[in-house]
């Protein structure tokens, strides 16, 4: 099978690994609002065993979960260098709150949002904030259930980088990229709104 | 009004193309049905008990009578014949096919018309005064700045997949005829101290289950801030908004989970980062577009004639109920009532349709406006074809002089047609104005509304009506609770539950007895809702309950 990976607007191959939370039983609202998901649980997810046991490779070009870099920020300072780590986020963790020991974003070559649910229109924001308020510059993906209908949102969010659900054709999905030619409102990939682009 | 350039026009038909694309997509079983939902949605395609339901955006309630004439086409070549008009200005078509919901959307693409965010998690049509432009009291009209927000948020990339549906509302007058309070966001223009439009901004009011007047979050915002001000407050409601409820997910929980305060402080900061940003609106483009919203050519000098038909009593109530002051000398607005008895609220034929926008090209300048009362309106007819129109109107049951009365029933299509519904509305609202249908009491009992909802989602604005009646289900049969003392407009209140809820036959009694209640204890002139405001509910619980020996 060819890769499901759409950079820009192109089928590419996927040069990283995706370092995944060690599963728990738990059931966690994580369709809750940020503001409500502590009070509905009084449980933070990933969880600091989560965060402890998660195992990633010592060498190689790997995304890891947030709080598992911050976890390792110290002892990752070189491959961080070498650009072999991205990170990934959930739809309900903040930037905001953890910005000050990530830093400056863009030491990351990817930043990656997990999208539990194609309805979970939380990665939109994060993508808008990401570019425009922290200035993030490289390569912003998406991953998890990213099919052909969110593609053109995505893009006008700032991704350009789209990991396409296992079932689905990457190739079928990349049209979606070109639902609209001329959109009207000012967003991250095309700044300036229709009236000041267009003769109106 | 707004007319489409290239830019518009393109975006519309390639919101068709996309559209058929996906419905392909799903007939032939390559999204799922759940895939396929939230995009159907989101072109206003509902699964309802009988057939889909297609809702087509009426952007702020303001139709041409080349519009109007292709929505009775339609209506025509794939419905039954009527269309549904709807308490968001926009109108539903009940019984069209699936695989001719492409073909509509093309068709109504010709006449600069869509479906798109019409339903779904998304920003809805932007609503409005049906007497925006007209009415007397008005200060700014709010239309253009309603054209410049249908804009931008038109597949506003951000907010495609919100935690619930949002609607805004704008008003530009004295009194709000738009329920700005009664919206997620809701924009008051204004004139500040510099004499320059400004912006007052309610947030986190809204119907439905939970009833809530809105909060002032922005006392005055300049105008040209007024796309990044909504946008900075739409990010944080996307963001931090309850997405495992969805009876908790609309804006209004959240403001009233962080108080409006910390909501504020949340707002402005991320405000800070788009403010004077490019989405800030220049002088231009505020002039280019309220451009197509300048004046038609009125006449001067309309001599009145109306005292000529002094003596027809059924033209009078007409004139009185139906037609509304206007800021032109010699010239009113007329509403056609879509509340005769024995029709549905809200439904108009493809007759009466076609009717409408053949008066509205004679009478006045080709326009129509759509009422979230569910009504027609013509804006600007000259005085003294009043009675010429009134008599063509009334070949087609358009001149019920019902308007602001008890039988002006708003009522959303309930448990007939929609399948949220626990109840019906339609019958109800149906027994009510039969038993109402003297219009000389109607006329004595004056200025009330009566509103229906045939579930919490509350379509049929049930808490504002000064009745408000909402369709509840309790062990599987249908049932109906009464609230009292609701209002709209400035002085928005929610009204007050007056106990258990009754069946569909007592109804018509239950409002016979208010009314009954409220004819005995008035004061001279005074209106239902002030009576009620009063004297509280317990005089109208005493008369329905005590006196049927039910307990309270």
């Amino acid at each position: 099978m060819s890769s499901q990976l759409i950079i820009d607007k192109e089928i590419a191959n996927d040069t990283w690994v995706i370092v995944e939370l060690p599963k728990i039983e738990q059931v966690i609202k994580m369709q809750a609002g940020k503001v409500v998901a502590f009070k509905l649980t009084g449980e933070e997810y990933p969880t600091s065993e989560q965060i402890k046991n998660t195992k990633f490779p010592t060498s190689g070009k790997i995304i890891l979960p947030m709080k598992v870099f911050m976890l390792h920020q110290e002892s990752l300072k070189d491959r961080l260098a070498k650009s072999e780590i991205g990170i990934w986020l959930l739809t309900h963790e903040e930037i905001h709150s953890n910005i000050k020991k990530l830093g400056n974003l863009n030491c990351f070559p990817l930043i990656s949002i997990f999208v539990e649910k194609f309805a979970d229109g939380r990665v939109f924001s994060i993508g808008s904030q990401l570019r425009n308020k922290y200035k993030f510059k490289n390569e912003l993906r998406a991953f998890g259930d990213v099919l052909r209908d969110q593609l053109f949102f995505l893009k006008r969010s700032g991704f350009n980088s789209y990991l396409i659900r296992k079932d689905r054709d990457a190739k079928d999905a990349i049209q979606g990229l070109d639902d609209f030619t001329n959109p009207y409102q000012g967003a991250s990939d095309i700044e300036q709104p229709a009236w000041k682009r267009n003769k109106r | 009004m707004y007319k489409y350039d290239h830019v518009d026009q393109k975006i519309v038909d390639e919101r068709v193309e996309q559209y058929q694309n996906q419905l392909n997509r799903f007939l032939s079983k390559k999204l799922t049905a759940e895939e396929f939902r939230p995009l159907r949605l989101q072109n206003g395609l509902y699964i309802q008990r009988h057939a889909p339901m297609l809702r087509v955006a009426i952007p702020y309630g303001l139709l041409s009578s080349r519009q109007l004439i292709k929505l009775a086409d339609i209506s025509d070549k794939y419905d039954r014949g009527y269309g549904h008009f709807s308490t968001r200005q926009n109108i539903q078509f009940n019984w069209p096919k699936l695989e001719d919901t492409p073909l509509i959307l093309k068709e109504l693409a010709q006449v600069e018309m869509h479906a798109i965010q019409t339903s779904g998690n998304c920003i809805r049509n932007i609503t409005t005064d049906q007497f925006a432009g007209v009415a007397e009291d008005e200060i700014i009209d709010p239309r253009y700045i309603a054209e410049i927000l249908r804009q931008w948020s038109t597949f506003h990339p951000e907010f495609a997949l919100l935690p619930r549906k949002f609607k805004i509302a704008v008003t530009g007058s004295k009194k709000d005829r738009a329920l700005v309070q009664a919206h997620d966001i809701g924009l008051e223009f204004f004139i500040n101290k510099d004499k320059e439009m400004a912006i007052k901004v309610w947030v986190g009011g809204g119907l439905g289950r939970t009833p809530v007047i809105g909060s002032v979050i922005k006392a005055e915002l300049k105008w040209e801030h007024v796309l990044t001000y909504c946008e900075a407050i739409l990010r944080v409601y996307n963001l931090y908004g309850r997405r495992d409820n969805m009876y908790k997910a609309r804006i209004k929980i959240l403001v009233k989970a962080l108080g409006i305060d910390a909501f504020k402080e949340l707002v402005e900061d991320e405000w800070k980062y788009i403010k004077d940003g490019p989405n800030t609106i220049d002088q231009q483009e505020l002039t280019r577009i309220k451009a197509f919203f300048t004046e038609p050519d009125y006449k001067i000098n309309i001599k009145s004639n109306l005292e000529k038909n002094k003596n027809e009593k059924a033209f009078n109530q007409w004139l009185s109920r139906c037609t509304h002051d206007h800021k032109k000398n010699g010239y009113r607005a007329v509403t056609f009532s879509l509340k005769s008895t024995g029709s549905a609220p809200g439904d108009a034929t493809s007759s009466q349709m076609k009717a409408v926008a053949q008066l509205a090209n004679e009478y006045s300048f080709g326009e129509i406006r759509v009422s979230h009362e569910q009504n027609l309106i013509l804006a600007d007819v000259e005085e003294n074809e009043l009675y010429n129109l009134w008599t063509k109107a009334k070949e087609f049951h358009l001149v019920t002089p019902n308007i602001g009365l008890l039988t002006d029933i708003i009522c959303c299509p309930g448990g007939d047609f929609c399948s949220l519904a626990n109840a019906k509305s339609i019958p109800i609202s149906q027994s009510i104005q039969e038993q109402f249908n003297d219009m000389d009491y109607l006329h004595d009992i004056g200025d009330l509304n009566l509103n229906i909802s045939g579930c919490m989602n509350a379509c049929g604005h049930h808490h504002v009506g000064h009745i408000g009646i909402l369709g509840v289900d309790k062990d599987g049969s249908e049932w109906y609770q009464v609230t009292l003392g609701g209002n709209q407009g400035n002085f928005a209140s929610i009204g007050k539950v007056i106990g258990p809820s009754f069946s569909a036959e007592e109804m018509p009694v239950i409002i016979k007895k208010i009314i009954e209640v409220y004819v005995e204890k008035r004061n001279e002139e005074e209106l239902f809702i002030d009576c009620v405001e009063r004297l509280g509910i317990d005089p109208f619980k005493k008369k329905i309950y005590v006196q049927e020996n039910i307990k309270i």
